[in-house]
């Protein structure tokens, strides 16, 4: 386990996220997509924490957590907009009847 | 080291092939279920670097709670047997994610990455494992006493949170109040629709 071997696969399951993200056509398979993206970033932000020397280390040894705090608010912020965002898709289904992106051209009622 | 790397392999090999299987297969319940699993297998790979705060949040929110969000949204939306079925962007898709990986590979091999020195690798370690706990003077005597002596005891991550990083944390505390008001106002039935 290196720094290079973690990144390599952060950014598989990045790639993975983008694929999924670009090719699929229903909305929620659209959004697991988006989480595995998320995911790969946390990886990669926990790996450079562990791997790479953090900066001013001799002003406060508490700079080796700035990764670990990046992460909390990233899945904070991953929370929020899947809660958000499959709201929206159950709106968008009540109004069509489907959650086909490629067919969704309207955002209003 | 032997038995880190065989985990590493294997959690990587997970996660990869059930990322895979999330985009590909057909039967959206079931690429639920391979989303959870790799949420977990990042999770172990969090514990593995030594972040077990995260794990245990990493498991909490994203098993816990984001895959039931999915599964439920799953099953209140009728077209689960429609499936997940591409659209026509698949050869496009495919070209920019392999440029991407190829783009990323190429990055993380070929940077000049400032690794931590060996002398201090114990002591980040120590602060990165207890990240949620306080340290006393007594765990660290057998750090590095030059770093030690410059900043005193380092603080935690709830310290950094309400410290350092204080004004972001404010935003994510608007962020998730502004996610309650949407959230309520997308869920509330449209009166007389």
């Amino acid at each position: 386990m290196s720094l290079e071997s973690m990144l390599i696969v952060s950014a598989a399951l990045f790639s993975i996220g983008l694929y999924g993200t670009l090719a699929r056509s229903n909305v929620i398979a659209v959004l697991m997509s988006l989480e595995i993206m998320f995911n790969a970033i946390n990886l990669a932000l926990v790996a450079m924490a562990k791997f790479v020397a953090p900066q001013n280390l001799q002003i406060s040894l508490s700079n080796a957590l700035t990764g670990h705090v990046f992460v909390i608010f990233i899945i904070t912020v991953a929370a929020a907009e899947i809660a958000l965002g499959l709201g929206i898709i159950l709106a968008m289904y009540r109004n069509n009847e489907s959650v086909d992106l490629t067919q969704a051209d309207i955002l209003q009622h | 080291m032997f038995v880190t790397d065989v985990i590493f392999w294997v959690l990587a090999l997970t996660a990869v092939v059930a990322a895979l299987g999330v985009v590909l297969v057909r039967d959206l319940f079931r690429s639920v279920l391979l989303l959870a699993v790799v949420f977990l297998c990042i999770g172990g790979f969090f514990v593995l670097m030594s972040a077990e705060f995260l794990a245990v949040v990493q498991i909490l929110i994203y098993v816990g709670a984001i895959s039931i969000l999915f599964v439920f949204a799953i099953m209140l939306t009728r077209n689960v047997r429609q499936g997940n079925s591409p659209n026509r962007l698949q050869i496009p898709a495919i070209f920019l994610s392999t440029f991407v990986l190829a783009a990323l590979v190429v990055v993380a091999f070929g940077t000049e990455w400032n690794k931590i020195p060996p002398e201090q690798k114990s002591v980040i370690d120590l602060v990165q494992i207890n990240s949620v706990t306080a340290l006393t003077k007594e765990d660290l005597k057998d750090a590095d006493q030059s770093l030690m002596e410059a900043n005193g005891m380092p603080l935690g991550l709830a310290d950094l949170l309400i410290g350092k990083f204080v004004l972001p944390f404010e935003a994510v505390s608007l962020l998730l109040l502004a996610t309650l008001i949407g959230g309520l106002a997308l869920a509330r039935r449209q009166e007389g629709g």
